[in-house]
This record gives C-alpha cells, sequence and structure tokens, in this order.
C-alpha cells in the first residue's frame, strides 16, 4: 500500500458497519487508531488477535509538506492524522507542535512525537497538563511570537474554523483535514458532502482558499440520513 | 457543429446526458457542481416520506467492470429534501424529483410532493433492489407498475419518468405497463440485483447482503433492454446503465434512446464525465454527418438506418 500521510481507508468490521480511518502509521507497517465512538469502533475494540477486517484504499488528498517553518495543531484523536506527518516533517524543517486534548488522560502519541525532532507542546482543555486551554489559544500565541509558514491541522471542527479566523490576515498557509459521515469513500454517494466539495475525493486534507469557501465549516453538518444539523 | 440539445416529454435538456438518481444528489449543492460540470439535466436522490439512514456498510464494492452498492435509500425525508431541491433549481437546467415508496398511493403522495417543491419532471424508482418493500420489489410486475403511473399521474401535471429494473422476466412489459399508466417517458435500467463475498471472512460484502450491479458490465444488458422499450412503446425512452464516454451513449441513442443518465462513471471519471460525454456525442455526430441528436434515436433498429 503506497499512502501519504492524511489519507484514510475505509475500514470493514465484518457483519457490522464499514467508516473511514486515518492512516496513523504509514511505512513499513500501516496502522490506524481509534476511539470507541459507536457500534463499529466498539466492535473493533472487542476482535482478538487474528481476527481479520477488511480494509480499501488508501483514498482521498492527504497532507503535503510546504514552508521552512511549520505548526501543527492537533486536538484530541486528530494527531491520528498528523503523527507520520510530524515523523515526515521534522525530518527536514522547523516544527511547533500542539497536542491539545481535553484532559492529560486523553493525549495520545505523546512519546511519538517526543521522539522525532518537533518541539511538543501540551494543552488541555481543564489545565491537567502543559497549556491550560484551547489549542487554538496556544496556537494564537505561538503566532504572535513566531513566523510560521504553514499550518497543519486535525480536531475539533471549531478548532479548524478557530485558527482559520486567526489567521484570516496573516500570509500563513494552511492545511486542515475534514471529517463527514462518510459511506461510499469513493465520490459518488454524497454523504460526505460540504459545500459542494466531498470530503472522500477532493478531501480530507483541503487548504487555504478551499477551506475559507466552506461556508458551513464549524457551522453544519450532514447525518447519516442527508439531513444539515449543527457541528 | 452538431446540436447536441434534445426535448424529452416536453423538458428541454441542453445535451442529452443527465446525472442518475443517487449519485452526488444528495445535497443542493453537489447538484449545482454537477450541473456546473456540464450534465444537461439532473435527477436527484430518491427521496422518500421520512428521513432514513439507509443500510450498514459497506454500502459499495468496487469490482473490475462495476461497481456493487446498496446503499438503502438514505434521505432527509421530502420535507426537508425540498430545501435542497431550491438550491439545485439555481443551476437551470431541468431538475427532475426522484421519489420511492411501498405503496402505489405513497409513491403518488410524493409525486405530488415533488412536483410543489419546483422540479421539472418526477421520476418514479420502481426499480431500486436493495431496499426491502420498495422500488424492485413494487416493480417488477406489470399490474404494479400500472398502478403506481395511474396514481401518480393523477396527482401531478408535470412529466412522469418511470425507471425500471432489469430484474423481470420482461422489462418491454413493465415499460408497456407504464405507458398505459400514462406515464410520460421510460427510464431504463436501474442496476442488477447481485451479491458479492469476501473468501477470507467468509461472509457477504455488503451491509445489506445483496446489491445492485452498475458500470461497464451492465452496458449490453442497458442497451439490449431499451432496444426492446424502443419497438415496445411510444413514449421516450431514457437510456442508463455503464455509461462513461461518447460511444457507450451513442450506442443507447441508436437503440433507442433519446437521453442518457450516468452514475457510476462520476466514480472513475468524476463529475466531469458529463462535459467528457457531451464533447465526445458531439463529436462522433460531426465526424458522421449528423446534425441532430434527434437523428441518431432508434437509427439501429430494422428500417431505420
Amino acid at each position: 500500500m503506497d499512502a501519504v500521510p492524511g489519507q484514510f481507508i475505509m475500514v470493514w468490521v465484518p457483519g457490522v458497519d464499514e467508516f473511514p480511518m486515518s492512516l496513523s502509521y504509514i511505512g513499513r507497517r500501516f496502522g490506524i487508531t481509534y476511539q470507541v465512538v459507536g457500534e463499529g469502533t466498539r466492535a473493533l475494540s472487542e476482535m482478538k488477535k487474528g481476527d481479520r477486517v477488511g480494509i480499501r484504499g488508501p483514498y482521498g488528498k492527504g497532507f503535503e509538506l510546504a514552508g521552512r517553518r511549520i505548526l501543527m495543531v492537533a486536538g484530541g484523536t486528530g494527531i491520528a492524522a498528523l503523527g507520520s506527518l510530524v515523523e515526515q516533517a521534522a525530518r527536514s524543517v522547523s516544527t511547533d507542535l500542539i497536542l491539545g486534548a481535553r484532559k492529560k488522560e486523553e493525549l495520545l502519541f505523546e512519546g511519538r512525537c517526543r521522539r522525532t525532532a518537533a518541539s511538543v507542546l501540551i494543552s488541555t482543555d481543564d489545565g491537567s497538563k502543559g497549556f491550560h486551554g484551547l489549542a487554538t489559544e496556544l496556537a494564537m500565541e505561538i503566532l504572535l511570537k513566531k513566523k510560521v509558514d504553514s499550518i497543519y491541522a486535525c480536531g475539533p471542527e471549531k478548532m479548524i474554523s478557530g485558527l482559520l479566523d486567526m489567521t484570516s490576515d496573516k500570509p500563513v498557509r494552511i492545511q486542515a483535514s475534514l471529517e463527514r459521515i462518510m459511506k461510499c469513500g469513493i465520490g459518488v454517494c454524497d454523504s460526505c458532502a460540504i459545500d459542494g466539495k466531498h470530503v472522500c475525493t477532493d478531501g480530507p486534507v483541503f487548504r487555504d482558499r478551499e477551506l475559507r469557501a466552506l461556508s458551513d465549516l464549524g457551522e453544519f453538518k450532514r447525518d447519516h440520513s442527508g439531513r444539515r444539523i449543527p457541528v | 457543429m452538431a446540436d447536441l440539445a434534445v426535448e424529452v416529454c416536453g423538458l428541454r435538456l441542453r445535451n442529452p446526458t443527465m446525472l442518475a438518481a443517487g449519485v452526488l444528489d444528495e445535497t443542493g449543492r453537489s447538484m449545482l457542481e454537477v450541473a456546473k460540470a456540464g450534465a444537461g439535466a439532473i435527477v436527484t436522490k430518491s427521496i422518500g416520506r421520512e428521513p432514513r439512514e439507509g443500510h450498514a456498510g459497506p454500502c459499495v464494492v468496487e469490482l473490475d467492470y462495476g461497481l456493487l452498492n446498496a446503499m438503502g435509500l438514505p434521505n432527509p425525508g421530502m420535507r426537508l429534501y425540498s430545501e435542497e431541491i431550491r438550491t439545485a433549481k439555481k443551476a437551470r437546467i431541468p431538475i427532475i424529483g426522484s421519489v420511492f415508496g411501498s405503496t402505489a398511493s405513497e409513491i403518488a403522495e410524493l409525486a405530488a410532493l415533488m412536483e410543489s417543491s419546483g422540479v421539472d419532471a418526477v421520476e418514479l424508482n420502481l426499480s431500486c433492489p436493495h431496499a426491502e418493500g420498495y422500488g424492485a420489489e413494487l416493480g417488477s410486475t406489470p399490474e404494479m407498475v400500472e398502478q403506481v403511473c395511474c396514481e401518480a399521474r393523477r396527482r401531478t401535471d408535470i412529466p412522469l419518468l418511470a425507471k425500471l429494473t432489469p430484474n423481470t422476466s420482461s422489462i418491454a412489459e413493465l415499460a408497456k405497463a407504464a405507458e398505459r399508466g400514462k406515464a410520460d417517458a421510460i427510464v431504463a435500467i436501474n442496476t442488477l440485483k447481485g451479491m458479492a463475498i469476501d473468501p477470507e471472512t467468509r461472509r457477504p460484502i455488503l451491509g445489506n447482503r445483496f446489491g445492485g450491479l452498475s458500470g461497464p458490465a451492465v452496458k449490453p444488458v442497458g442497451v439490449r433492454c431499451v432496444y426492446e422499450i424502443f419497438e415496445a412503446v411510444r413514449i421516450p425512452v431514457i437510456g442508463a446503465g455503464g455509461i462513461g464516454c461518447g460511444r457507450d451513449a451513442i450506442e443507447y441513442i441508436m437503440a433507442g434512446a433519446r437521453a442518457v443518465q450516468i452514475g457510476t462513471a462520476v466514480w472513475t471519471h468524476g463529475p466531469g464525465v458529463f462535459g467528457k460525454v457531451s464533447k465526445e456525442i458531439g463529436q462522433f455526430m460531426s465526424s458522421n454527418g449528423f446534425r441532430s441528436v434527434e437523428e441518431l434515436v432508434g437509427v439501429a433498429h430494422p428500417g431505420q438506418h
């Protein structure tokens, strides 16, 4: 399998469901990292070593490294999509990573990221570790102190729209991975539509003007039946 | 320069390509994108009375020669979907509302609601092969097809298109029944009922186990169905099934279709397939001395070439 950071695969848990997952490890071995959020991930968590899942992919557009000073912002499980990008980026460019979570128990991949040359900053909403506040607030502090060429983000949509807002008047490039309910994964069913774009084929990583043109970003998403609901 | 415009039961299309129901048409904005990409008309997602989530995944199986799908008719329900139609109408090309239901009167009621939402025509989905109690289960006998068309006709004034299933012994009989029921056009074909099993896990892959096969594999079946229907009825026929290039569309048109629907090729070619197919139809017409699409319709039939 040939994949770039930010791409995803469709994971089939036989007898249960199929859902998209970011590739959290890319290279000699591939991996996914999940949080139990529904029936599918619960079934995944109950599988034993040697049980089989089906996969198809990789799909979609991934991240593209650009710039010499980059800032990565990962909120919660968003680090799954950014993990292998941190490893790649830190080898060649100056990389700051904000690893954000609601509380310290929910921080993921801290050790993995600290083993790279990236400078890792922790933020927790409850202040249980590192910066006390939102990842976006910490990002703002960094942007005020440092010159940043590009931001790479994955996490809650409000975090992404926050980053877009704070960089709207700055010469900073931004790439962010978005999430929507996804059924086919191949650009036909329209379930992952956002303002006429499709997260499965136009994304999941969108950039700059593309992101700023999405009026539903941070505001509305669609449920399984296609109803427009608040994010 | 070849003229690509066609008229099908009162609908004026700038070219003979239409977006098939179920593809990139759950949201108004996506339909606008498809229009921008060159489609001559758009058929909406199949809409029912209430919101429906559709089947558990996998919903699609990618094959070398086509696509197997069992989406399970996901849709937000007619009331909310009228918002999407309002958006899609900005495209200024015909918007055809597809409806499904479990009884003739439910479909007729939805057809009426579709009409009030502002669509230019209604397509009756009598052919979805992967939702129990709907679609093909309703549309596989001539009696039911006639009854559904009749009831929908009574409650709608705009053109009615009957989309038929190939999963039957005689699609021509279904077409004749639709014509008796006063449908204005026939759409053929919907997907062929199929199945795929994963040898490693020893299970059917689709969440619904059964699904509908579309794409290049079904084109010869579709062309044959259109050819048979063209001989059986006087109302216009719209061809669908495996169209991805101009020559595919020409085959359908020569079999008797006045327009064609494209769905699965969006997977392999993206929405740009509509512009591509129209352009290729035009090129074929120019290099073979045809000035209008009309001149090509049904020419493959004896005594017509």
